[in-house]
């Protein structure tokens, strides 16, 4: 399974990102520059966390613009795999991939903590080494990471078992205490906490080495014959 | 020439955090009168372009596009003639 890690000006988890799949997959990774426009090589893409331009205006605003993403909404329509962490999650939203929107933490803090993640669905292909209500730990670092989305939307989240991560303890006042969403197609997968930060015992946690493996899971079971 | 002065804030009912902590910070100086507090965005823009109803669409179209995420977000917008 061949990745790619979308890198934005002022994308900083890029090389956590590239590091996780090489060191926990051992499958090929690239980085790709933002002003590419061609993932046709790419069975999962990763856009990984950081301040992509700056987060002027709103975070992933701009980003949302970069000639890759095209290439990144046709990846998704064609049911690759998509993981957006943090700001990737940002931009996803922005891009309108994912429903909702990211407001300031309530608390105003920007937070940097490692949280309780309960994994509320372990359906998902980003999920399937999980078991269901897992409570996982797995740091977050924003300082917008506030999700906000209307009733209507909210209940069609429910109702579809998209809230994929749910935190155990609210940090930064998301609606219903959501982490992580995925599309209604189940390939697009948004999330606040950094599982390629949760990948080696000497970072405090492992327990974001199984999403990974989980991708790879999937695609071996869908795609490699 | 169009100036155009655009304004950013959150929908309302959506709690806005920032509005939050400097209306308890007005209070907490003496300005009991301060009922409410909402914080936003001003975007100021020259356009090149000399009509308005032109001008006009250009704007609505950039606010809704990018400057504003129309999911939590409204915004405002004055247009003025300049000379050019």
């Amino acid at each position: 399974m061949r990745f790619a890690v979308i890198v934005f000006p002022g994308s900083n988890c890029d090389s956590d990102m590239y590091q996780a799949i090489e060191d926990v997959l051992g499958e090929p990774v690239d980085y790709v520059w933002h002003e590419d426009d061609d993932l046709q090589a790419y069975d999962g893409i990763l856009l990984p966390g950081g301040f992509s331009y700056g987060d002027y205006l709103r975070s992933g605003a701009i980003a949302r613009f970069a000639p890759i993403m095209k290439q990144v909404e046709k990846a998704a329509q064609e049911g690759k795999l998509v993981l957006g962490v943090c700001n990737g999650f940002q931009i996803l939203l922005e891009a309108g991939l994912l429903p909702g929107a990211m407001k300031r933490n309530d608390s105003l803090q920007f937070i940097c903590s490692t949280e309780t993640i309960i994994v509320e669905n372990n359906q998902t292909p980003f999920t399937l080494e999980y078991e269901k209500g897992e409570e996982i730990q797995i740091p977050i670092a924003h300082g917008e990471g506030n999700y906000y989305c209307d009733e209507r939307v909210l209940e069609e989240l429910q109702a579809n078992q998209q809230i994929v991560f749910r935190y155990k303890k609210n940090p930064n006042g998301s609606v219903d205490d959501i982490a992580g969403i995925i599309n209604k197609q189940g390939n697009v997968l948004g999330m606040m906490p950094h599982p390629e930060r949760a990948v080696s015992e000497i970072l405090g946690t492992t327990d974001g080495k199984r999403l990974f493996q989980s991708i790879l899971r999937y695609w071996r079971e869908h795609y490699d014959s | 020439m169009f100036n155009a002065k655009v304004y950013i804030t959150l929908k309302n009912g959506i709690l806005d955090p920032q509005g939050k902590a400097v209306k308890g910070a007005l209070q907490s100086l003496g300005y009991d009168e301060v009922n409410d507090v909402r914080i936003g965005k001003f975007i100021e823009l020259q356009l090149n372009t000399g009509q308005r109803e032109v001008a006009e669409e250009r704007i609505k179209e950039m606010c809704e596009k990018l400057l504003a995420n129309l999911v939590i977000e409204d915004y405002q917008y004055q247009l003025e003639e300049v000379a050019s």
